[in-house]
C-alpha cells in the first residue's frame, strides 16, 4: 500500500515504515486529527506526545494541543473538551495514570468518549520507569473499554479503531489503547500505515447527541446525583460496557478488513488440539509463542490464549477458547497485593467457574518493573502447568518467573 | 548478501555516542532491504557518559522477541573503555562478529576480549573519523560502515539511504552529508584483526 504523502513536511514517507510504537500511535492521532489533545509528558509515553507536538507545530493537524500541568488536568481537559462536543485524546503511563485516577471515573460516569493511549508502566516505589501492568490493573474497574496490543503495528491499528468504539452511540464510554512501555513504545519495527484519507473516512467525525456548548443546549454534565439516581446511572454503565463488546468485535473486524491484518477480541495460538495452555496479555506473547513452539517439539500439546479485549472481559470467547483444555497457566504482569489471586487469574477463575469441565488454573507473576522474561522461563511455566494437569492439584500460591 | 537470517545485534556505548540512533539507522536499512526489523534501546539510567546498550534484530518474519539480545550475531562497541567494565562479548555466537571503535588494532584492551577462533574482530578509529568529518565524537555512523562491510546482510548503499532519510528529519544537509562520508570512511578504513586461539 502506498500513500501520497510527501516527505520533508514532517510526515514519514509511504508505508511500511520503521517506527516505534509511540510514533505509530502519534501517526494515527495525526490522521484522526482530534479537536483536543491534552497530555503531560511521562516516560515511556513521551514518544507519542513529542511526535504529536511536532505535528501540531508543523501545522499538520487542527488539534488544540494543551500542555497541561498534570495528568489530572489532562483528563479534566479531555472531559471538558468532550462534554463541549469535541473529540479528545490523551496519553499517559503508570504514575501519570494514578494521578488521573479520579478523572477516569468522571469521564466514564459522564459517558464521554475520550480516547487514552496507555503506555503501561510500573508504579513507584521503588522508582521504576519500565513496563508492567500495575497501571493497567489499576484502571480495570473504571468502566473504560481497554484493548491491549502486542506490537507497534497493533498499537497503530488499535489507535485507528479506538474513537469508533468509544463514540458508538451504544457505548459512549472513554476507551483505552494499551501498549506496553518500552517493549512496544520504544521498539522500532516495521509498521504498515494506512493512507490519511482512509483513516479519516474510517474514524469519521464525533457527532454527539448531547453536548454542552451547542446553541440552545440545556445539557448538564456531572451534576450532583446523590442517592436518587447515582445507582441507576452506574447500572446503565454496566449495560454500556456489555454493549461495547459486540461493537468492539465489529469494529476490529472492520479495521481488519481495511488493513488486511485481522484483530480479534482474543487471539489463539495452537489451542485447537491443546491439552494445556498459557494465558497472556500484551507484548510478551511472542516469547510465549516461542516457548510453546519449543514445548511442542518436545511433544507437549500446549497453546496460547492472548486477551486483547481486557475490558469488558470477553467471557464467552474465553470460555469457548478454553473448552477441552485441562490446565491453564495465567501470566500476571502485576501483583494484586493481599487478594486471593492476581488480577488476570481472578478474571480467568471467575470467567471459567461455571464451565462444566473448567480448566485447572495456576498463576505466574512475571516481568515486574521491566524484568525481561526469556523463553526458557515461559518454558518452565509450561512444565509446571503440565505437572498440574497430571496431579490435578491447583497450587494456592502463584509462581514467580525469573525472581532472583 | 549471504548471511543467515535472523541476525541479532547488540550495541554497547556511552550516553551521547549515538547508540540508539545507530541501532535505528540499521533497522531502517533493514526495512529498505525488505526485511522485518526491530531496534530496541535498553533503558536504564539515561545519563550522558553512562554505559548503555541497544539491540537490533533483522529477520524475514515479524519479530517475536521484544527483550534483550542474549546471543548476538554481532556486537558493536562504540567505546573501547567499556571493555573490562561491561562483558560486551557475552553470548557472542561462535561465528559472530565484534566491532570495536579504537585507534589501535593492537590495543591491549582488545586482548581482554574473550573471543574464540571462528569469531571475527574488526576495528576502526570511528572517533577520529567522526571528529574530523562531523566535528564531534559521535562514532556511530562510521561504525555502521564497518557493519556493512563485515556482516554481509545490508550493503553500504542501503545503509547510506537509510542514514540519509533518517538523519534528514532532524539534521541540516551539511551534517547529513558529513555522516554519509563518515559511514563510507568507516567502511573503507575497517581493519580485520586476527583472532588467535588463546586470545
Amino acid at each position: 500500500m502506498t500513500t501520497t504523502q510527501k516527505s520533508g513536511s514532517g510526515i514519514k514517507p509511504p508505508s511500511p515504515q520503521a517506527i516505534n510504537g509511540g510514533e505509530a500511535v502519534a501517526y494515527a492521532m495525526r490522521q484522526i486529527d482530534p479537536e483536543v489533545v491534552a497530555a503531560y509528558p511521562i516516560t515511556p509515553q513521551t514518544f507519542i506526545i513529542e511526535k504529536f507536538s511536532e505535528y501540531v507545530a508543523d501545522g499538520l493537524v487542527n488539534t488544540e494541543y494543551i500542555n497541561v500541568e498534570s495528568e489530572h488536568a489532562a483528563m479534566s481537559a479531555c472531559v471538558g473538551a468532550t462534554a463541549a462536543g469535541g473529540r479528545s485524546q490523551t496519553a499517559t503511563s503508570g504514575p501519570g495514570l494514578a494521578l488521573m485516577y479520579e478523572m477516569l471515573w468522571v469521564a466514564s460516569g459522564m459517558r464521554l468518549p475520550v480516547v487514552m493511549h496507555l503506555c503501561s508502566r510500573s508504579f513507584s516505589a521503588p522508582l521504576n520507569i519500565l513496563c508492567d501492568h500495575s497501571d493497567v490493573m489499576g484502571m480495570r474497574e473504571s468502566s473504560w473499554p481497554m484493548l491491549i496490543g502486542a506490537s507497534p503495528q497493533e498499537a497503530y491499528d488499535q489507535a485507528v479503531v479506538m474513537p469508533t468504539i468509544a463514540e458508538n452511540k451504544e457505548v459512549m464510554l472513554p476507551s483505552a489503547n494499551v501498549l506496553d512501555g518500552f517493549t512496544v513504545t520504544h521498539s522500532v519495527e516495521r509498521v504498515e500505515v494506512l493512507p490519511d484519507e482512509v483513516v479519516k473516512a474510517f474514524a469519521g467525525e464525533y457527532e454527539p447527541d448531547i453536548w454542552a456548548l451547542e446553541p440552545g443546549s440545556t445539557a448538564t454534565f456531572g451534576t450532583l446525583d446523590a442517592n436518587d439516581f447515582y445507582f441507576e446511572h452506574k447500572r446503565q454503565q454496566v449495560e454500556a460496557m456489555k454493549n461495547s463488546l459486540e461493537i468492539i468485535r465489529t469494529q476490529l473486524n472492520a479495521v481488519g478488513e481495511i488493513t488486511g491484518r485481522p484483530m480479534n477480541l482474543i487471539e489463539e495460538y495452537l489451542l485447537d488440539d491443546a491439552e494445556i495452555g498459557l494465558v497472556v496479555l500484551g507484548s510478551s506473547e511472542g516469547m510465549v509463542r516461542a516457548a510453546i513452539n519449543e514445548a511442542r517439539e518436545a511433544g507437549i500439546k500446549v497453546g496460547m490464549l492472548r486477551i486483547r479485549l481486557f475490558r469488558p472481559f470477553p467471557v464467552a470467547d474465553v470460555r469457548k477458547a478454553l473448552e477441552g483444555i485441562g490446565a491453564v497457566g495465567v501470566l500476571d504482569r502485576a501483583i494484586a497485593f493481599g487478594t486471593p489471586g492476581n488480577s488476570l487469574l481472578q478474571d480467568l477463575a471467575t470467567a471459567t467457574r461455571t464451565m462444566p469441565n473448567r480448566p485447572l488454573l495456576m498463576d505466574f507473576v512475571y516481568g515486574l518493573g521491566g524484568r525481561a522474561t526469556p523463553k526458557f522461563q515461559f518454558r518452565e511455566a509450561i512444565g509446571h502447568v503440565l505437572k498440574m494437569n497430571e496431579s490435578q492439584v491447583e497450587p494456592e500460591e502463584p509462581g514467580y518467573l525469573g525472581l532472583k | 548478501m549471504d548471511t543467515q537470517l535472523p541476525i541479532e545485534v547488540r550495541w554497547h556505548g556511552r550516553g551521547g555516542q549515538g547508540v540508539v540512533t545507530a541501532s535505528r539507522i540499521l533497522a531502517s536499512a533493514a526495512l529498505k532491504g525488505g526485511y522485518y526489523l526491530q531496534s530496541l534501546p535498553d533503558f536504564g539510567a539515561e545519563r550522558s557518559g553512562a554505559p548503555i546498550a541497544a539491540y537490533t534484530r533483522i529477520s524475514e518474519t515479524p519479530p517475536i522477541d521484544r527483550g534483550p539480545v542474549y546471543e548476538p550475531d554481532a556486537v558493536i562497541v562504540l567505546d573501547a573503555s567499556l571493555i573490562g567494565q561491561v562483558d560486551v562479548e557475552t553470548g557472542l555466537t561462535p561465528a559472530g562478529t565484534i566491532i570495536v571503535n579504537t585507534d589501535d588494532p593492537n590495543a591491549p584492551a582488545l586482548r581482554r576480549l574473550k573471543l574464540t577462533v571462528g569469531q571475527q574482530l574488526w576495528t576502526v578509529d570511528a572517533s577520529q573519523i567522526a571528529v574530523s568529518l562531523i566535528k564531534r565524537n559521535v562514532p556511530n555512523t562510521p561504525i555502521l560502515g564497518v557493519f556493512a562491510r563485515s556482516v554481509p546482510v545490508l550493503d553500504i548503499d542501503t545503509m547510506s539511504h537509510a542514514l540519509e532519510e533518517l538523519m534528514s528529519e532532524t539534521f541540516p544537509p551539511p551534517i547529513v552529508k558529513a555522516n554519509l562520508k563518515a559511514l563510507q570512511l568507516g567502511h573503507d578504513n575497517a581493519v580485520k584483526v586476527e583472532v588467535a586461539a588463546n586470545v
